[in-house]
């Protein structure tokens, strides 16, 4: 058993703690908006923000996200209003199939909180996500337009 | 489309019949019989269901993987249709509806860059049908000719009067009506909402993490399934011994699944995987064991040899003779590697199994050979079987392929009532593709005093995806696939459409050795446009460079007779200003393809540092793919292509060890990121009366053009795949 806070809400699950904080948000939570893609923290679908801070969430184990303030894509609107990462993306059409964007997204929303006016060095450092798509242009486009909302 | 909302409808009719769609029309107009849609209202046609609140909702038989094919052929019918784009949703009809319908959907197909102009013509007559059946109801109603009617935005309005009715109030007495016997359609340049750059329809769910995915699947009472087949293909499963994870936590069975893989059933996938992870297996590998990528290598290299039998894919003139003859030759052997999908959704499907229906949840991109795999694994009659699709996380052509859909159906029989998803861990994933083909070819071209090329032999040796995955195209024994890009001038590819080569060469051979290793092969976005663009499109550059001529008048001297590849080629040229210097310290290299029925070209512009490390400043892009239904999409696939292109080029090799593949996640089989994204500037030049694809052409010339422009900066040519090989890596 393990006691979870995730978007907000304390959350009682029956699970491991040695499982990735991915699987117990995906199959124990029932929040599947964070994707599985590699399971080895390479690929950064799976990124959630623990306690603001942006971490791929199949390298972190439940017993180190008790007691942190996890957030995953589904709470990241408050209250239905998109955050102006998500309206960027939605204005510069950037999904393609979209699998990878719920972890970009995420990923894309700590860096602005850190760094509200990133450069193209910036991003390049800061958004190490895989797109297998192939959205990176739209995204760097999305990054800017959320950075001059 | 919803899927979601789909879905929860789903989760609670499981294991009920579908909803009476039940009788067959003719493509595609749909007819007289009430038929409803899955939300009770009648439909129009098997193409639109109008709600009474004025919801369109269009059917869309190919599925959506990220290339915009939903929205693209919603904006064909919507156009037809005259309707409000504003209201249109989408919705997929299943299989099963399809085949008890005597299929009014046509092909579900989804490869080859086919989605939108294999159906256009068909889904825009269903637009049109459906259009010309709500004027008529409205006429019926007011008891006026249907020709004093007009529709526009979903209002049809009695011209001699002004009266109007939107088509929600009219849907239900149209679907009444018998359908039209014909219909015309609308000249290209009279569109409205095709032919623009309209945002795509299923935006919104991929940015809040609404979207379902085959891998979010969930139905009551569903377990999960991992799964393991034996490393080496065509090996089997011998043993495992389930002892040893007996009593893990929510673990259940343990069971074969066809001859060669197991599967941990458990309450959660995290589960079922740690407990596979446990448990002892003993494979029969068998003699495939032994293969090794060097192996390969070696038997390919023989059939680089001419005096080798070849089938022949492209022939003029006598190239082995004015080889013989020729004032000068010259000579280079390429290669390229086998290369996983690696889309980031891992391959899953999610059965539900009793011994009167099976039902399939999954991200296919084709239904129908998804279906197929559903009737044949479960041993259920067709009309007791379906598939529900879902958003794929990625395709690629790698999920035109059912194998996990047998899979799933196969582990649902063993445990009959209880959903269970089978989710295929990502080492599971690469280590059983259907893999890009692996070649090698051979190049000879022979020059006359003059510096005139008057020969060129190509010889291809290497594997045919036909002869790995779909047989029944080979053409008395010949895989004509081998030669996209290539082809002679006569040539069009069953279903995906014309490849032709570009040059006139008087003397010309192309030919393929076929040498088809253990590993499957299969479509691979791009396909084999991939290798051959590298191989002409980089020699051509090598016969430029020993001729002492530019690369670009070279190839315009041979392209006399190709006006459409040229155009394409002469845009991107003049665009990224080819006739001027490039700044300083950054080189230029072209090429240009005809694949999958457009005609496609790149310049690439590249800096190099101590020969070994790459930027990719620019790359500028040209399509001619004959029609556009979304331009704003379009340049989305051409930007996403170079990454595709690219990724294979620097990091795509999958190497075969011990009989399977030795590459098992990312941390060994990379993927470009943004840092190595380079400004991707795509020139989208339709010139009418055909369609072609613009999924995949792109990505021919993505690597030729970086290569050519490596050799300028460099001036070493590269002529093997990947460069991570080379240690050659993105700046």
């Amino acid at each position: 058993m393990a006691k979870l806070s995730i978007n907000g809400q304390m959350i009682d699950i029956d699970v491991e703690p040695d499982t990735p904080l991915l699987w117990a948000i995906r199959e124990n939570v029932g929040l599947t908006g964070t994707k599985y893609g590699c399971g080895i923290a390479q690929c950064g679908a799976c990124t959630v923000h623990m306690d603001g801070v942006a971490m791929r969430s199949c390298g972190v184990l439940v017993s180190e996200a008790v007691g942190r303030q996890i957030t995953t894509i589904e709470g990241l609107a408050i209250n239905g209003v998109l955050t102006r990462v998500q309206q960027a993306w939605i204005d510069h059409d950037v999904p393609q199939c979209g699998y990878c964007q719920s972890g970009m997204i995420m990923a894309v929303a700590a860096l602005l909180k850190d760094n509200p006016q990133p450069s193209d060095a910036d991003i390049d450092d800061a958004i190490t996500n895989i797109c297998r798509c192939g959205t990176y242009q739209q995204i760097r486009e999305a990054i800017h337009a959320a950075a001059n909302v | 489309m919803n899927p979601m909302r789909q879905l929860d409808r789903r989760a609670f009719v499981v294991g009920a019949a579908s909803a009476g769609l039940a009788l067959g029309f003719d493509v595609p107009f749909g007819g007289p019989t009430a038929v409803r849609a899955a939300d009770g209202t009648r439909e129009v046609n098997a193409w639109v269901v109008i709600r009474p609140d004025d919801t369109v909702v269009i059917r869309i038989a190919r599925s959506e993987m990220g290339q915009g094919t939903l929205t693209g052929l919603a904006q064909l019918v919507a156009e037809e249709l005259e309707c409000d784009w504003s209201k249109v949703t989408t919705e997929y009809p299943t299989p099963g509806q399809s085949a008890a319908r005597k299929r009014p959907w046509g092909s579900f197909n989804t490869g080859g860059s086919i989605g939108i102009r294999a159906s256009q013509q068909y889904v825009r007559r269903g637009g049109a049908a459906a259009r010309v059946m709500l004027l008529q109801a409205a006429a019926n109603e007011w008891k006026v000719p249907a020709v004093e009617c007009v529709a526009a935005d979903s209002v049809i309005t009695h011209a001699p009067t002004g009266r109007t009715v939107t088509y929600g109030k009219v849907a239900e007495a149209a679907a009444k009506l018998e359908p039209p016997t014909d219909v015309e359609l609308k000249d290209p340049r009279d569109w409205k909402i095709a032919g623009r750059s309209m945002k795509r329809l299923d935006t919104a769910d991929k940015t809040t993490g609404k979207m379902i995915y085959g891998i979010d699947v969930r139905l009551p009472g569903m377990l999960s399934a991992a799964i393991r087949a034996c490393p080496v293909f065509g090996g089997k499963l011998k043993s495992f011994d389930e002892a040893k994870i007996a009593g893990l936590k929510g673990v259940g069975k343990v069971m074969r699944v066809g001859d060669d893989a197991v599967a941990v059933i458990a309450d959660t996938w995290w589960r079922a995987k740690t407990a596979l992870d446990a448990l002892p297996i003993v494979w029969d590998e068998g003699d495939n064991a032994k293969v090794s990528s060097a192996s390969i290598a070696g038997w390919l290299e023989e059939g680089l040899d001419p005096a080798q039998p070849a089938f022949v894919g492209n022939a003029d003139g006598d190239a082995r003779g004015a080889i013989a003859g020729a004032a000068r030759t010259i000579e280079a052997v390429y290669d390229y590697p086998y290369q996983n999908h690696a889309a980031l959704e891992p391959l899953n499907a999610t059965a539900l199994y009793t011994p009167d229906k099976c039902e399939v949840w999954t991200g296919t991109q084709d239904g129908e050979r998804a279906f197929t795999a559903v009737v044949q694994a479960s041993g259920l009659p067709s009309d007791k079987c379906d598939v529900h699709k879902v958003m794929l996380g990625g395709g690629f052509g790698r999920r035109t392929v059912p194998d996990y859909v047998r899979q799933a159906v196969l582990i649902a029989r063993q445990m009959p009532g209880t959903p269970v998803k089978l989710v295929w861990s990502r080492e599971e994933d690469m280590t059983h593709g259907r893999y890009h083909p692996v070649t090698q070819c051979k190049l000879t071209g022979a020059f006359d005093a003059d510096d005139n090329l008057t020969g060129l032999h190509m010889r291809i040796s290497g594997q045919s995806i036909a002869a790995s995955s779909t047989p029944e195209l080979l053409k008395d024994g010949m895989d004509p696939f081998t030669f996209q890009g290539v082809a002679s001038s006569g040539e069009a590819f069953a279903n995906i459409g014309p490849a032709r080569l570009g040059y006139t060469i008087p003397h010309l051979l192309i030919d393929h050795s076929m040498r088809n290793p253990h590993v499957p092969v299969g479509v691979w976005r791009g396909v084999n446009g991939n290798q051959n663009g590298i191989y002409l499109e980089c020699f051509m550059d090598e016969l430029a460079h020993s001729a002492g001529q530019d690369p670009l008048a070279f190839r315009c001297k041979l392209m006399a007779n190709h006006p459409k590849h040229l155009a394409v080629l002469d845009a991107v040229a003049e665009r990224v200003g080819w006739s001027s210097p490039a700044p300083q310290g950054v080189f230029r290299g072209i090429a240009q393809q005809m694949g999958l029925g457009s005609y496609v070209a790149a310049a690439a512009e590249i800096s190099v540092t101590d020969t070994n490390r790459i930027r990719v400043h620019r790359i500028v892009a040209a399509t001619d793919p004959g029609t556009v239904v979304n331009p704003a999409q379009i340049e989305r696939q051409i930007a996403g292509s170079f990454v595709f292109g690219l990724t294979g080029l620097f990091y795509g090799g999958c190497t075969v060890k011990d009989g399977r593949i030795a590459q098992t996640n990312f941390d060994t089989y990379n993927a470009m990121r943004i840092r190595e994204m380079p400004k991707v500037e795509a020139i989208v030049m339709p010139s009418g009366g055909f369609w072609g694809g613009v999924g995949e052409p792109t990505i021919a010339v993505a690597a030729p053009a970086v290569l050519n422009a490596y050799f300028a900066a460099t001036g070493k040519r590269i002529r093997s795949v990947p460069l991570s090989n080379l240690d050659i890596v993105f700046a």
